[in-house]
């Protein structure tokens, strides 16, 4: 029989303003178990802990209740008082009086009743407790990081500092991602590429650092500390070590009309081609679907002008696998598609365009050479007109548009009237808008400048049709505050398109077994206290893959999720957590249930030689849960048809016997 | 009938939710009898959510409405403007009781030329 102490809190009036706690206290001192019970204004206090281990030494308590917030709270906390007093920390059961109870009733008779209630569950539980020690995992001491945009650059680079290696997998040719496709960044007006090209060079050049690039994560398996990760690199018909990157292959390719992804389409390249010059690795890459050689065996031009001989037609997927201890998500964003607003005829007119596009126009790399020319008839556009919330907050329409605030259209919008005006002081530039959402350091200040200083029109209103008439487009639109409709002959339009994420990130959530949200963003483990975690542990989240982030968010939140891959590399074995699952191998008949819904692929399967009654042998397939992957969820023990699975620390006796306690 | 309850019935008739609204005025953007309408539709939305709705019954503007649906397909948040316009014309004709263009009539504007929604459109419009 085990002797148990409770201790309800009061947490102030949180708990004590709806809910009894001395009746409480008292009402819990009469089951079975209990020695001691008590009551205190704030449990998790100094006080309140020391008042705790002195009950453990003087009534020789074998476990605790605490009846106070959600053990989300102070499971922790109340734990490690356990352990200083001498108990096992998983000795201690939380009744959630506070979330569960004294915040949601009103009824202090009510509310009493159920606080009771919990707390008997809690100590019938108790009850049936085992001490229970967690086992000890080793840790590979190298990262992966998935997406090499400014994202996964930061990451990669701070956990490379620290001393750890780091791997960089990044699907395109170079690593570099959105912002090196970017002009100037807002609030400082910097240019993109003058502050990302370092970091990327530091990136090839760091010791620590390999970079995967024209690579794609195609197979994940192990466990925080463990993992084994196959990364496909798919063909570049270039081989990577030799190029120079001098491009003279490009130059003599005669492929010339290939849309240009880099600059979204806008002008084209050759069908062997280095993204941009400050690539990383600078390496030339074929197109296979370009190609004459590789479509029709004709032509050989690259290999013939290449003096390093580093055209090899016959490359093909390379896998390799390789061994990490944490595993960053960096996937990025992308901007959604605009097909389907048919109302801003963007699939009917070249000069509606988008503002990652409008992007590329004004940059110097960019297909007019940063002039701002527009792409119809590369006439200076005289009148512009900016759109912002093109497919954010739609809540109507999750075939077109997305229910989120797309976060950075606003700051960037504000930035792409206040360049035009700056540049070409002589055009007409509007923006229409829902609300100007401008919350970050020099933000509101960056953007009351667009109006004060350089005279963008901003009207508050919504943009209803585009038309395209002659070679103008006509914008209807309305004008909330004036009460008025405006007509506007435009000669560019640039619509704020919403962003989502990386296609490639649902895919690869699967892979890496980490939840996401119905945006096909990834969740963290906690929004406010574990916003760079994933909830499967070893697995990190940076950049806008987790949520719309502009740069200077982006940057710090790799920082952090740096951080947390280093607290996991320092250390030399990891302590998992003891409440996972175990199946009993006399009850298991084999039956792949448990392995069909395991999330994390915790069960696998092996042959056993049982020793029967009757002295013969037989040989059965039984489970067998790897500790170290499994996550306690318990969705095999309640599968299992045989009751053989069982999940340490809640056991099906242990929640029977808290079922029983409350519906007694 | 008091204002708040001839809202609600609004509301009920329509059979979209006004509080949707996020105020971007996308519906009065596209609406192309803008400049023909004394309240135009995000005022619409906006009125019937305050409860101010004696104003709008008695104006003009909801039969300058063409029942094109521009600003139902175009509301990022499903508020469906011209929902609410069409319920308050509704809502005006059960009052009455009665209707100018009666169902019978109406076959007779049928042929196959006429859009059909057009002939619905009139017969909800001109039911007076």
């Amino acid at each position: 029989m085990q002797r148990i102490g409770v201790f309800v809190c009061w947490c102030g009036s949180n708990i004590a303003g709806t809910v009894d706690v001395k009746q409480v206290a008292k009402a819990l001192e009469n089951e079975p178990g209990v020695v001691y019970s008590t009551d205190y204004q704030y449990m998790c206090s100094q006080a309140g802990q020391d008042m705790i281990v002195n009950a453990v030494k003087e009534h020789r308590l074998t476990g605790i209740v605490v009846c106070s917030c959600s053990p989300r709270m102070h499971e922790q906390t109340f734990r490690k008082t356990a352990a200083k007093a001498g108990l096992n920390p998983y000795m201690v059961e939380i009744a959630n009086i506070r979330e569960q109870c004294s915040w949601v009733h009103k009824d202090m008779i009510v509310g009493t009743e159920k606080a009771i209630i919990l707390g008997k569950a809690a100590v019938a539980k108790v009850n049936l407790n085992a001490p229970l020690t967690p086992g000890e995992s080793p840790v590979t001491k190298r990262a992966l990081v998935i997406g090499g945009g400014i994202a996964g650059i930061q990451t990669a680079l701070d956990i490379a500092d620290a001393g750890f290696e780091v791997d960089i997998v990044e699907k395109k040719p170079t690593i570099g991602g959105k912002m090196a496709q970017l002009d100037k960044t807002f609030p400082t007006l910097d240019c993109a590429a003058c502050i990302l090209t370092p970091k990327m060079v530091d990136v090839a050049q760091h010791e620590k650092i390999r970079v995967f690039s024209f690579s794609e994560v195609s197979e994940v398996s192990g466990f925080v500390g463990n993992f084994e990760v196959t990364i496909k690199k798919k063909a570049r018909y270039v081989k990577e070590d030799i190029c120079t990157g001098c491009g003279a292959c490009v130059d003599k390719c005669p492929v010339k009309k290939v849309p240009n992804e880099f600059n979204l389409g806008m002008d084209n390249r050759k069908a062997i081609y280095i993204p941009f010059a400050q690539a990383v690795p600078k390496v030339a890459t074929i197109d296979p679907n370009a190609c004459n050689m590789l479509k029709a065996g004709k032509c050989g031009v690259c290999s013939k002008v290449c003096t390093a001989g580093a055209i090899d037609y016959t490359q093909k997927d390379e896998l390799v696998t390789e061994k990490y201890g944490a595993i960053v998500v960096a996937t990025g964003f992308e901007p959604i598609s605009m097909e389907k607003f048919d109302e801003y005829a963007y699939s009917q007119s070249k000069d509606v365009i988008t503002s990652l596009e409008f992007e590329r126009l004004t940059n110097a790399a960019g297909p007019t050479q940063g002039k701002l020319l527009r792409p119809s008839d590369l006439k200076h556009p005289e009148k512009i007109v900016f759109v912002q919330c093109v497919g954010s907050r739609c809540a109507s329409c999750a075939e077109k548009g997305k229910e989120y605030c797309s976060k950075i259209c606003c700051m960037y919008t504000a930035k792409h009237a206040m360049l035009t005006r700056d540049k070409y002081p002589d055009t007409d530039v509007t923006v229409f808008y829902i609300d100007v959402r401008t919350p970050g350091k020099n933000f509101d200040e960056f953007y009351r400048r667009a109006t004060e200083d350089y005279g963008v029109k901003y009207i508050k209103g919504m943009v209803g049709k585009i038309v395209p008439e002659g070679d103008k487009l006509h914008v209807q639109g309305s004008d909330l505050i004036a009460n008025e409709q405006v007509h506007i002959d435009a000669d560019l339009v640039v619509l704020a398109a919403a962003i989502e994420p990386d296609k490639s990130a649902r895919p690869l959530a699967t892979m890496l077994t980490a939840s996401m949200d119905t945006n096909d963003f990834f969740t963290e483990a906690h929004p406010k206290l574990r916003p760079v975690e994933s909830p499967t542990a070893g697995v990190f989240l940076s950049g806008a893959c987790q949520g719309p982030k502009d740069i200077p968010e982006t940057v710090s939140q790799a920082g952090a999720a740096a951080a947390k891959v280093i607290g996991l590399l320092a250390k030399d074995k990891l302590l998992g957590n003891p409440c996972v699952a175990s199946s009993d191998e006399n009850m298991c008949n084999g039956c792949s249930s448990c392995a069909n819904v395991c999330p994390y692929g915790a069960i696998t399967y092996e042959d056993k030689e049982f020793r029967m009654p009757d002295r013969t042998i037989q040989v059965r397939r039984i489970a067998k849960v790897n500790p170290a992957v499994c996550q306690g969820c318990g969705c095999c023990t309640v599968t299992c048809p045989s009751g053989a699975m069982d999940l340490r620390g809640f056991t099906n006796s242990q929640i029977m016997a808290e079922v029983d306690a409350i519906c007694k | 009938m008091n204002k708040k309850m001839l809202a609600e019935e609004i509301i009920r008739i329509s059979g979209t939710d006004p509080k949707k609204c996020m105020k971007c005025g996308k519906c009065s953007g596209s609406c192309p009898a803008y400049d023909d309408m004394e309240y135009h539709p995000h005022q619409f939305v906006s009125m019937i959510i305050n409860g101010n709705v004696d104003p709008l019954m008695v104006s003009e503007s909801v039969y300058s409405c063409l029942t094109c649906f521009a600003c139902a397909e175009r509301c990022p948040r499903g508020v469906e403007p011209a929902k609410l316009i069409e319920a308050v014309r509704l809502f005006k004709l059960r009052e009455k009781g009665k209707n100018r263009m009666s169902a019978e009539d109406v076959s007779a504007f049928c042929d196959a030329d006429m859009p059909q929604q057009a002939i619905v459109s009139a017969f909800r419009k001109y039911a007076k």
